[in-house]
């Protein structure tokens, strides 16, 4: 079975997050939350490994971890590119700036870049209206972003070279 | 210096308060930095650090109170830097400024006229905020603390008269009586659905059951509202205060307050501030010798809209997925884990020590008939002033708008202001008198929600605007009731299709039956106010979707190819630069020549809108 084959770190850390909230299943979310911020997505063996100690079906934790945005069960890239699409920034151009950073990257929101350097994640809103249309990479905050700005914004983290053309002036 | 045992008893809380308050009082100059989300986005942080180290190597003697704060509200002129005693407002702060701020106006007192802020239309310059247009038309009870006190910092609350209405609250009133003062101040469920507070707790309170529990809902999901993150991020304590008054009139002993996955700050605030709390007896067993004792814990949201909903956020608190139930029984008698629970908002929740502070008579004495106190609201979008702004109930739009907001950028001509959230409605400029009030904004057609205000101008689709939110509502969507999760991806079909030029004859009328469907079958609140956006668009704003369907024309010419990009000839300049931000390689001209573009190349991505200098490129 695949829990038995499960690398010890999966265990060890599916073991901690379970204690840390005392094996209570009300907790599954916070759980699955820590255990993704520990590999940056939640791994089936370490899901697996949750369910069993709390004696749930795995199913439970399955229909958690797809029901909510937070929960991914694919691995994310280097860098978390978050594009604000609430209603401000959706409304200042935020839709262009999308189908920009989409055409860019060649991804869809939600998938990350063949090279693993972004994922590209459109949220619904970042609450930082008065800088809209705003975009974040990691933890950091761009404002008032323009379509011609992303290239450089992307380029700071190591993306593109080869294909960039050169942009206005 | 603090106080660290735990304080037992409302004397020591008295103690404490003075002590703190003749040493706050002591240090005479402060500065503030307000480290909000917006401001931090725009380098507060940068600042603060800053304003530490250059504050360190001031001279001896001159003693200086740093303090990072909770979001002033004005989003738009941030970061914010406030010297005290004189109280000088200084806008867009940069780091290179600090230098000047300390010498001119910590050591000499001097103002930096270059940081003040200036009216756009009158001119004048203010050096506080209250002679600021902006702030002069507000009335800040809930946000009394944000940007002005340290919400790292208990003992900056308690300075202020923190925890005083816990310490009321628990030994000069008895919970019925709590209960009876919030309902005749005629506090109203400030995230969305405007259920008198009061009520709410009444039936809790009388509700059969041993374990009950309180639940701050935190999980402000609403895009363009932020006033629940930065009531969060700005005054925890408030939210702990109200939530423990309310804790002890119902008779509950433990408290939840879940927060929005994508709120750090928020979340790291109320863990300092809860372990604050909790570290000086104001929190946990037998809290000031009341024999009460109650805790608080927080919850990280998952990330789902629908938990907004009473019943879904009970349900991801049990660890399950955010699905709403039916409320033949309500929380009230049935919530989290099957106990008798109150849930109300984070502003609700701070509201409840200001009212049990200044009395209900007070409170009810703001505001209109049915909707008492004030509301904040987030105003945001094509307005000049955008921020966080706190304002009577009975105000109206229009005030909020032109007079608080400073009206609409760029000479562009107003269109509607949207309220309540995705599920809320427009309000066209005919309506723009109508008072902020629960009933009143029903009326038209919107809903008070949560308080988010957007304002949209002539360059906004309306039609656009509905399949903007329908597309929001039927991505959160739960699925678990059918109207909502097949009406409304059948209502963004056909809104897409009109958007797209492609609508027909009839599109409307179809539009307005699943509207019906929606109002009256939806399981929970969530789709039975989502037609909101379509009915109203449709109420105030028919003749666009007739344009749209008719003539295959965006009249605000948002909506793709139903407009085109097009070069004025007699004002391009030939300088090349659409040219060159065109993916499409579609404009071609010789230099210095007018440009063209070709229009079957075009995909109307507006690059060259946006390159150009001499507003040469037209969408017509």
């Amino acid at each position: 079975m695949t829990i038995e084959s499960a690398p010890p770190d999966y265990r060890a850390a599916a073991e901690e997050v379970v204690e840390r909230y005392r094996r209570n299943p009300g907790f599954l979310i916070p759980m699955l939350q820590d255990l993704q911020q520990e590999f940056g997505y939640l791994p089936r063996p370490a899901v697996e490994l949750v369910a069993q100690s709390l004696d749930i079906p795995l199913s439970q934790c399955y229909a958690v971890a797809t029901f909510y945005s937070s929960l991914t069960l694919v691995p994310r890239g280097k860098h978390l590119l978050t594009l604000c699409l609430g209603t401000v920034c959706y409304l200042k151009g935020g839709k262009e700036i999308a189908q920009h950073i989409e055409r860019e990257l060649g991804v869809k929101p939600g998938e990350t870049t063949e090279d693993r350097l972004f994922t590209y994640q459109p949220v619904n809103c970042l609450g930082a209206c008065a800088l809209a249309p705003v975009m974040m990479v990691d933890d950091t905050y761009y404002e008032r972003v323009k379509t011609s700005q992303i290239r450089k914004i992307l380029g700071a983290y190591g993306w593109g070279g080869e294909n960039g053309k050169d942009g206005d002036q | 210096m603090a106080i660290s045992r735990p304080i037992t008893c409302v004397e020591d809380l008295q103690r404490w308060r003075e002590e703190v308050d003749a040493r706050l009082r002591a240090d005479r100059i402060t500065v503030t930095v307000c480290t909000g989300t917006g401001c931090s986005a725009k380098g507060a942080r940068a600042v603060f650090k800053a304003m530490g180290e250059a504050l360190a190597e001031l001279p001896e003697g001159l003693s200086v109170e740093l303090k990072p704060t909770g979001c002033h509200g004005f989003c738009e002129q941030g970061p914010i830097v406030v010297v005290s005693p004189s109280n000088v407002f200084y806008q867009n702060v940069r780091e290179e400024d600090v230098p000047e701020i300390i010498q001119e106006t910590v050591v000499k007192g001097l103002p930096v006229e270059r940081l003040l802020y200036e009216d756009p239309v009158t001119g004048e310059v203010a050096r506080s905020s209250s002679e600021i247009p902006f702030y002069q038309k507000q009335m800040r009870l809930v946000l009394r603390h944000s940007g002005n006190k340290d919400p790292g910092s208990i003992e900056d609350y308690i300075a202020g008269g923190g925890y005083a209405s816990l310490a009321k609250a628990l030994t000069e009133m008895s919970p019925e009586q709590i209960v009876a003062e919030v309902e005749r101040s005629g506090l109203r469920g400030r995230g969305g659905g405007g259920f008198p507070t009061g009520r709410k707790w009444r039936s809790c309170r009388e509700a059969h059951g041993e374990q009950k529990y309180v639940i701050c809902n935190g999980d402000e999901g609403d895009p363009g509202a932020f006033m629940d993150r930065s009531i969060m991020e700005g005054d925890p304590h408030a939210v702990i205060e109200g939530m423990t008054i309310g804790a002890y009139a119902i008779g509950a002993h433990q408290g939840f307050v879940y927060v929005r996955n994508e709120y750090p700050l928020a979340v790291e605030r109320l863990r300092k501030a809860l372990a604050d709390a909790r570290e000086h007896g104001l929190l946990g067993e037998n809290i000031l010798g009341s024999g009460f004792s109650f805790d608080i814990q927080i919850n990280r949201g998952g990330g789902a809209f629908v938990c907004g909903e009473s019943t879904a956020l009970m349900a991801s608190l049990e660890g399950r997925v955010g699905e709403p139930r039916a409320k033949y029984i309500h929380t009230v008698e049935v919530g989290l884990h099957g106990k008798p629970t109150t849930l109300n908002n984070v502003e609700t929740w701070a509201n409840v020590p200001v009212i049990i502070d200044r009395g209900a008579d007070w409170f009810a004495s703001i505001g209109t008939e049915g909707s008492k106190g004030t509301k904040v609201f987030s105003l945001v979008g094509k307005v000049r002033n955008t921020g966080l702004v706190e304002v009577p109930m009975g105000m109206t739009l229009r005030e909020i708008v032109f007079e608080i907001g400073g009206g609409i950028p760029g000479d562009k001509q107003f269109k509607a202001v949207q309220t309540g959230g995705p599920s809320g409605g427009c309000i066209p400029e005919e309506h723009l008198d109508t008072p902020v009030d629960f009933d009143q904004l029903w009326e038209v057609g919107s809903m008070m929600g949560s308080g988010g205000l957007i304002v949209m101008d002539e360059d906004t689709c309306m039609v656009n605007v509905a399949r903007y939110f329908t597309g929001f509502l039927r991505d959160e969507s739960c699925g678990k009731c059918v109207p909502c999760r097949e009406g409304l991806a059948q209502m963004e079909r056909i809104l897409t299709r009109v958007c797209d030029g492609e609508g027909q004859e009839g599109d409307v009328e179809l539009l307005l039956h699943l509207c019906d469907v929606l109002d009256a079958a939806a399981l929970c609140a969530l789709g039975s106010t989502a037609s909101n956006p379509v009915r109203s668009t449709i109420r105030w704003f028919r003749e666009e979707y007739d344009e749209h369907i008719r003539e295959r024309h965006c009249p605000a010419r948002e909506c793709r190819g139903l407009f085109r990009y097009e070069i004025l000839a007699e004002t391009c300049t030939g300088c090349g630069a659409c040219r060159r931000a065109c993916p499409e390689g579609a404009i071609s001209g010789e230099r210095r020549q007018a440009h063209r573009i070709d229009q079957t190349k075009c995909v109307n991505c507006g690059a060259c809108l946006e390159a150009c200098r001499f507003d040469s490129v037209v969408k017509v």
